[in-house]
């Protein structure tokens, strides 16, 4: 495990290994080093931590990846960036991303794709790509990340680290520029278990400036880890589990995951998600509506970029076509489409309604188990280029993670296997809401029991 | 010719009398430095959230029980989005499918007799920034200080039917809000302001005519006179076999007149959902119950107990009613002076010329129930005239001392000693022969110059009746 | 919910414009076509009964509102609330005119 000590002294050669390989791999798109050194002398027992690129820190660029908010500099900081400078972590800039989270391979931001250190041919997964990759690749022992449909737990699984998405309502969400309201939460991702379970204790908790953020206790989650799981009831839902759409290898890996923890003492449960097959379609409404309207906002009259045009609309039509890439004038065309008079209630509504028979599928299953165990991604990372022509087959990928945002539960993905090109395969674990403890406790008993998470990329 | 039946819905929006706005902290005062009062949340700024002021939603609460609506079981807010420059956001924080509240209504009296008008809805929303335009250079300059102050938003059936009845909603609107203390209603710094819907229709005729909507009338006199405007106008083109446009038109205040507003080039579409950074709430039902009974007394209440504890006019009740520090004056002036007729006559005469030119209600002044009951004390019992105490009043006002002290002080009492008086109008007669002669020659009004001399000499202070009787005894006319 | 696909070129046009983004004739062709697609796929959602269901907007259901108590706070000095502007005069963002 970590000591504060041991960690401290990487902040500065965190800072090497910035400047050796992300030029390669595009993890990072801003850092003031010497700001960091400045940081890493006065706080010399701080944890380095990267930011990705939607959370708020005052007067540092905080962009999306997105043209539009290009040199916009917020003038406050994002709750878990004020909570996070209090307990003494340094901030290491800002990663990459999709713009505006809008993806899940990291090849739709505007600086550029981030590569995966084990391949750098392929994506890191996304919408955190960046700041996977930074971890994965050790430029940073952790990094913050959002999670709207896997954002978080898709590119953990594909980078081989630990991602985990909190309880919605778990860490404030205030100062993340939204995606999908109903759904965004900010979440840690780091190279192991405790890692993550000591940047989780760091943000977590109610905050009074974010409604949706629960006034519940905040245990200390490094105290949940331990290598004992005996008698926690594991569900294994069959919908996860389908004939076609889940690649050999991870499957098989998600197999074995399961033997080694029932080796370990849990009980392992045939659950069903009934209605798992409608959580993406579920998702692809209630997601691109909610974004069309918090992305109406950059229209350059405040900030961010502005195209001249000698009347409003004009200036609106100009800054926003310039501004946005192609994903994201897709989703904000779907969701201006499913919002607007005579489909409301055909598209949203409707998706309302069946998020609510996703999340009950949940509460039933919780009521014969303490974890759901499933795959993350139904796939290994692809290449670059091979899904950014098929919108829908990129959605797909996101298949497995979704459903967790849709119910507002918590998941993990830890590093599970290896595919034999030497890919990362992620096992996700869902826990009931605001349980992250059961979470950390069974990925942390899984993690002491293997060896995954100890095979570094070479880069 | 056929006869027209006019049709009015109002739209009414008062600004809440919160410290700080709808969903942060920026204080909501009016007249500070552009763009002084804003932060992330108001100003829509990335990352921000919004958290809804308590403050503000109790008013809100309160204004529908006191116009008779139903509360909502479950609160829910929604965004209605849009572009505009002065929407931060570009969607304004709304309620859409369930108001806050509904189905209440306001009584007014529509040519002596009462007509109920039916509230459609209540709800609570952000109000926009402030645009200003300048033409020549092709820019507008926004100040974002409005942006999120509470707005309440209060909808009436169309059950309005003539321009006056209109006022007279708003009117008594007016009073129930202020009664209320929710809001200062100050139609100039547009804390108040109304938007209308207005059709006409064949008398008789069972279906609504074609609608416009007025905008920009920023007084009840606005009001007034826009819709009479428009129902003229729609009653002509009428009648001259043209049809109405379903549009929205500004009053031009100067012309008289109002003016299809250029239609913007898109359809509108709202494209409401609900607003998922605000989670829906219940509201303790004992909680409104006990909101409920903790009203205060309202205009119409307090109107119609006033003319039967009082016995005084329909029109002066009204008019005392009006405001509740009026109201709450005349009351406590009636227990240390138990003449309400006399009270009210001074309330609704010096006293209203004194807060009319000064632009102040008097619960912001000097002038305290005990003042003007002690003044009225003196009067009744002829220490001072009504003369005098016309002449007293403003000082009583201005510094807040006691009539009594001010008429010991200036030596204001009136003189009712015979002796002194008779001294008195010895010299004033001496000084005066020829008229004291005309008078007993029969010119009767000699009398009246010679009391204005004594008067005048005695600086106002000398009891006339006194002064009468001894003058004509003196001067033995009959 | 529409069986047939609903998106045709008028409706991308429209959707557009209310979205306030321009699309060039090639683009207007393609989001036809891919919305299309992600509609098609959507619309499985019709096989779900929820009839008697009601929806969710919030993930964590009906629970007590957080509010805040009404006291005012300070803001932000004027020089942050414009440090971003594109343009800006005295305390004042400046926009281009409305209509014209």
């Amino acid at each position: 495990m970590h000591s504060k000590k041991a960690i401290s002294n990487t902040a500065k050669s965190c800072l090497d290994r910035i400047g050796a390989i992300n030029e390669k791999l595009n993890a990072i798109i801003y850092i003031d080093k010497d700001k960091v050194r400045r940081s890493a002398e006065e706080k010399p027992s701080g944890i380095p931590v990267t930011i990705k690129d939607n959370i708020c820190v005052k007067d540092e660029p905080t962009t999306c990846a997105s043209k539009i908010l290009e040199n916009f500099k917020p003038p406050y900081d994002a709750t878990v960036i004020k909570k996070l400078k209090d307990a003494g972590f340094i901030l290491m800039g800002k990663a990459n991303m999709d713009e505006f989270a809008f993806g899940s391979s990291c090849e739709t931001s505007c600086y550029g794709p981030t590569r995966n250190p084990w391949d750098t041919k392929r994506i890191p997964g996304g919408s955190s790509g960046g700041s996977a990759c930074a971890v994965a690749s050790g430029e940073v022992p952790m990094a913050l990340g959002s999670d709207t449909g896997g954002s978080i737990r898709q590119p953990a699984a594909l980078s081989g680290i630990v991602g985990m998405k909190p309880t919605y309502g778990r860490v404030s969400r205030y100062g993340l520029i939204a995606f999908a309201s109903s759904l965004d939460q900010i979440g840690p991702l780091a190279g192991n278990v405790r890692d993550a379970a000591v940047l989780l204790n760091a943000i977590s908790g109610y905050d009074e400036l974010d409604s949706t953020s629960r006034d519940v206790a905040c245990p200390d989650f490094t105290k949940s880890l331990e290598n004992d799981v005996r008698k926690i009831k594991i569900g294994v839902p069959r919908e996860y589990f389908p004939e076609k759409g889940l690649d050999g290898e991870v499957k098989g890996a998600i197999l074995e995951s399961k033997d080694i923890l029932q080796d370990l003492g849990v009980e392992l449960i045939d659950i069903g998600l009934p209605h798992t097959e409608y959580a993406l379609s579920c998702y692809y409404i209630i997601a691109p509506a909610e974004a069309s309207s918090n992305l109406a906002r950059f229209d350059g009259d405040q900030y961010g970029l502005r195209k001249d045009a000698k009347n409003m609309i004009d200036m609106h039509l100009k800054t926003r076509t310039a501004g946005f890439g192609d994903e994201a004038k897709r989703r904000i065309l779907l969701g201006t489409y499913s919002l607007s008079s005579g489909y409301y209630e055909a598209y949203y509504l409707k998706a309302m309604k069946v998020r609510t028979k996703i999340k009950n599928d949940f509460l039933e299953a919780f009521k014969k188990c303490d974890v759901i165990l499933t795959p993350t991604t139904p796939a290994p990372a692809f290449k670059i280029g091979e899904k950014i022509n098929d919108p829908l087959g990129m959605y797909l990928s996101d298949i497995f993670t979704i459903p967790a945002n849709l119910a507002g539960i918590p998941g993990i993905s830890i590093p599970c296997g290896f595919t034999k090109k030497g890919l990362p395969i992620g096992l996700q674990l869902l826990g009931k809401p605001f349980d992250e403890e059961t979470l950390f406790r069974v990925a942390y008993a899984f993690e002491q029991n293997t060896e995954f998470h100890k095979r570094k990329p070479n880069i | 010719m056929k006869n027209y039946e006019v049709v009015i819905g109002l739209e009414a929006h008062v600004h809440l009398l919160t410290e700080s706005k709808a969903f942060c902290g920026c204080s909501t005062k009016f007249g500070l430095e552009p763009n002084s009062s804003t932060c992330p949340v108001c100003l829509g700024l990335p990352g921000s959230l919004p958290v809804l002021n308590e403050k503000a939603f109790l008013y809100a609460i309160k204004t529908a029980l006191a116009l008779r609506c139903t509360i909502q079981d479950l609160i829910k807010f929604d965004r209605k989005n849009y572009y505009y420059p002065d929407l931060p956001k570009n969607y304004q924080i709304s309620q859409y499918d369930m108001p806050l509240a509904y189905d209440g209504a306001i009584e007014i009296e529509s040519q002596e007799s009462k007509k109920k008008i039916r509230v459609k809805r209540v709800h609570l929303e952000e109000d926009a920034g402030k645009l200003m335009h300048e033409a020549e250079k092709g820019v507008s300059y926004v100040d974002f200080n409005r942006a999120g102050i509470p707005l309440l938003e209060i909808v009436s059936e169309p059950d309005i039917r003539s321009p006056e009845d209109a006022s007279a909603y708003l009117v008594n609107l007016k009073a129930i809000l202020k009664y209320l203390k929710v809001s200062d209603c100050n139609m100039e710094e547009g804390s108040l302001r109304c938007d209308a819907n207005i059709s006409v229709r064949p008398e008789g005729a069972k279906s609504l005519g074609v609608k416009t909507e007025l905008k920009n009338m920023n007084s009840f006199k606005a009001v007034r006179d826009a819709l009479s405007y428009e129902a003229e106008r729609q009653i002509d083109l009428l009648t001259s076999g043209e049809k109405i446009q379903q549009e929205t038109r500004l009053w031009d205040e100067a012309k008289g007149l109002t003016i299809a507003m250029r239609s913007k080039e898109d359809t509108q579409d709202y494209r409401y959902f609900p607003e998922p950074d605000l989670v829906p709430f219940t509201v303790d039902k004992n909680k409104i119950d006990q909101m409920m009974r903790s009203l205060p007394e309202l205009p119409q209440a307090k109107k119609k107990r006033f003319i039967s504890d009082y016995s005084i006019s329909d029109y002066d009740a009204s008019v005392l009613t009006r405001e509740a520090d009026i109201s709450d004056f005349f009351e406590a002036t009636i227990k240390t002076y138990n003449n309400p007729k006399e009270i009210a006559n001074w309330l609704l005469g010096d006293i209203a010329s004194l807060l009319n030119a000064r632009k102040v209600s008097i619960a912001k002044t000097r002038l305290k129930p005990g003042h003007l009951a002690e003044m009225l004390e003196l009067i009744h019992s002829e220490e001072i005239s009504g003369k005098i105490a016309k002449e007293i009043l403003p000082e009583v006002f201005e510094k807040g001392l006691s009539p009594k002290e001010i008429v010991r002080q200036k030596g204001l009492k009136q003189i009712k000693d015979t002796g002194e008086l008779i001294s008195i109008i010895e010299l004033v007669l001496k000084e005066n022969e020829k008229s004291a002669n005309d008078y007993k020659a029969g010119k009767k009004n000699a009398l009246m110059f010679l009391v204005g001399q004594i008067m005048k000499k005695t600086k106002g202070k000398a009891n006339p009746k006194i002064v009468n009787d001894i003058l004509k005894n003196m001067l033995g006319g009959k | 919910m529409p069986d047939t696909n609903p998106i045709d070129k008028k409706t991308v046009e429209h959707v557009a414009r209310l979205a306030r983004i321009n699309l060039s004739a090639q683009e207007i062709g393609l989001y036809k076509k891919q919305l299309a697609d992600i509609l098609e796929y959507i619309n499985k959602l019709n096989k779900v009964d929820v009839k008697n269901t009601l929806p969710t907007s919030h993930p964590m259901g009906k629970i007590k509102n957080v509010f805040r108590k009404d006291s005012a706070k300070k803001s932000l000095p004027v020089e942050d609330v414009l440090r971003n502007a594109p343009n800006k005069k005295d305390s004042l963002f400046v926009v281009p005119k409305i209509i014209g």
